[in-house]
């Protein structure tokens, strides 16, 4: 065998070991998580957990569906905020802006992406807070869903805006060609025809933040209340229900493991369990999705 | 040839990571595990209450520039956690600013605890609320929920919105158990936060708003309301006259000995207790 061989059999084994360190390593987070939430699942019960709404350690009352609400809530907000702006935002750069513009505005969201979490949360603090106050609803201290997902829509913008770009550029020239020759104006083609033709790899962009809005912790914690509750609308308005305080599963994990000790911890890696199968679910269905798009492409 | 080229370089810059990795895990692995606090008499380790932190790297500065050569470390991590590294000894020395419960103390029969201060807690309030006195039963109802709005107790109609610290909290266990008591509990729509200082922030930043808070912790931005008619200042904790007042503790396993006793005598000492008025709390002797 050639020294060419060798180098190239070495460099395989490497990449291979590579693969298999960060398997593990997934793996072994797991592993560790699951193995520490066992005493609260078998001395407390799933059922316990899972459905119940009581959070009293103090009581030893450990039911976390509060914070499953709460984290749910919290991105169904974020998402229904921050997905027409990133939309737009990967419309206007894929499709309508100069390259000069682009060469400004990419840069420009992009670094949302680069703006520590922290940093989010105490501009939530200071700016957002006091302005969610003004809405004159009896109970609303600011601190609650709303000015969470506003928070949270500007985190998660650049993941969706940049992925939904890239599946609208994907998008074949051909069809928007052929459509502005049918007479079609431009705005037509991009609703008729370039949203619809990228809409598997925008849906997985859309997932890919859900993932990024249930795993964010700091600012979350700063601007959501923290309050154990079930969120529900402070008056008769329905849409009130967004200015209700709430707690997110990674909050209650940020906030009380200092503390822990016994089964409380183990019900905080519990928590940790929880949150790990959500953001599982949600990576594997953007994943499947996106395949499904490469799948079109190639059959194209 | 180029191809030649790149493959050689690419192998070299992977050999490179390789034995970086290498080098790494070299250096980790015969390394003794972090250096055992009981095996070096000259390290002094302190873990536990927030609250009782900052005091206690006060005192440790003050006592090592009085033995050179000893070394303290001080670390937080909160009241529960300071009994267990206590009763676990997996520190020399537990901080908890609260009482040792019952089932701690059931688990840790050997902790012996050292009073090295006492605390005050205060109520607060956002500075634009009107009402400045109320009964210690009037706190606990607004806590737990029972009084929402300021009208029941003088002020405008507005509800009252109630921040508190996150459950395991040494000041939040220390206000449970001087004013909720056994029966009441805080109420579940209190807003939550982690800190003294984003407690502070949180009442001085939002109107009608309530919430207690270390005595060391009060300034201007926000207002300390009367219990009972007495302010909260030290002198009335100290004299007995204002109710809500916490004790410090450090914790040992067992009897301290050598050095770890020499710097609990420190703190008790007329030194210490002096460093212990200067962070504004109540001195023990």
């Amino acid at each position: 065998m050639s020294a060419r061989m060798i180098a190239d059999k070495t460099v395989k084994y490497i990449l291979f070991a590579s693969a298999i360190i960060s398997i593990i390593i997934v793996l072994a987070i797991g592993f560790f998580i699951f193995r520490e939430s066992i005493e609260a699942w078998t001395e407390l019960g799933v059922g316990e957990i899972l459905f119940r709404t009581v959070w009293r350690p103090g009581q030893d009352q450990y039911g976390i569906l509060a914070m499953i609400v709460g984290s749910v809530s919290v991105t169904f907000g974020a998402i229904l905020l921050g997905v027409p702006l990133a939309l737009g935002c990967a419309i206007f750069l894929a499709d309508i802006a100069p390259s000069a513009v682009q060469s400004v505005v990419r840069p420009a969201v992009q670094l949302l992406a680069g703006i520590p979490s922290v940093v989010y949360g105490l501009f939530g603090m200071v700016i957002l807070v006091p302005l969610v106050r003004k809405i004159n609803v009896p109970g609303n201290s600011g601190y609650g869903l709303l000015a969470a997902s506003i928070v949270l829509a500007v985190m998660i913008l650049p993941t969706i805006a940049s992925v939904a770009e890239d599946a609208i550029r994907a998008v074949p020239e051909n069809y928007r060609h052929g459509s502005l020759a049918l007479g079609a104006t431009k705005w037509q083609t991009i609703t008729k025809v370039v949203l619809p033709a990228g809409k598997s790899g925008i849906i997985a962009g859309v997932i890919l933040g859900v993932g990024r809005a249930l795993g964010e912790t700091m600012a979350m914690i700063m601007v959501i209340g923290n309050s154990v509750i079930v969120p529900k609308p402070l008056s008769g308005n329905p849409l009130t229900f967004f200015l209700s305080q709430a707690r997110t599963l990674t909050g209650n994990i940020a906030v009380e493991i200092n503390y822990a000790t016994g089964v409380h911890e183990s019900a905080l890696f519990a928590t940790g369990v929880v949150l790990f199968g959500l953001i599982m679910i949600v990576n594997a269905s953007a994943r499947s999705i996106i395949r499904g798009q490469k799948f079109i492409e190639k059959a194209n | 040839m180029k191809s030649t080229k790149k493959s050689i370089l690419l192998v070299v810059s992977l050999l490179l990571v390789a034995a970086l990795v290498a080098a790494c895990s070299a250096t980790s692995t015969p390394g003794a595990p972090a250096a055992d606090p009981s095996a070096d008499n000259a390290t002094v380790t302190l873990s536990g209450s927030t609250t009782v932190q900052p005091l206690a790297e006060k005192l440790a500065e003050a006592f090592m520039t009085e033995n050179t050569g000893l070394q303290i470390d001080v670390q937080g991590g909160g009241s529960s956690v300071g009994v267990k590294a206590a009763g676990q000894a997996t520190s020399d020395i537990g901080m908890a600013s609260r009482e040792i419960k019952e089932s701690e103390l059931a688990e840790f029969p050997n902790l012996k605890i050292f009073v090295i201060a006492r605390d005050g807690i205060a109520i607060v309030a956002h500075p634009d609320v009107p009402v400045s006195d109320l009964t210690v039963e009037q706190v606990r109802d607004i806590f737990s929920g029972k009084i929402t709005n300021w009208k029941d107790l003088g002020g405008d109609d507005q509800n009252i919105i109630v921040a508190s610290r996150e459950e395991g909290s040494g000041t939040r266990a220390a206000f449970e158990e001087m004013v909720m008591g056994e029966d009441a509990l805080i109420a579940a729509s209190a807003i939550l936060q982690a800190s003294n200082g984003a407690i502070r922030t949180t009442v001085s930043t939002t109107p009608y708003s309530i919430a207690y808070l270390s005595f060391g912790y009060l300034d201007d931005t926000v207002k300390s309301i009367s219990i009972d008619g007495v302010a909260p200042t030290e002198p009335n904790a100290a004299d007995g006259s204002y109710p809500i007042v916490r004790p410090l503790n450090m914790l040992t396993n067992g009897e301290p000995a050598g050095m770890v006793k020499a710097f609990l005598d420190f703190i008790l000492s007329e030194a210490g207790q002096k460093l212990v008025v200067e962070d504004g709390y109540i001195p023990v002797k």
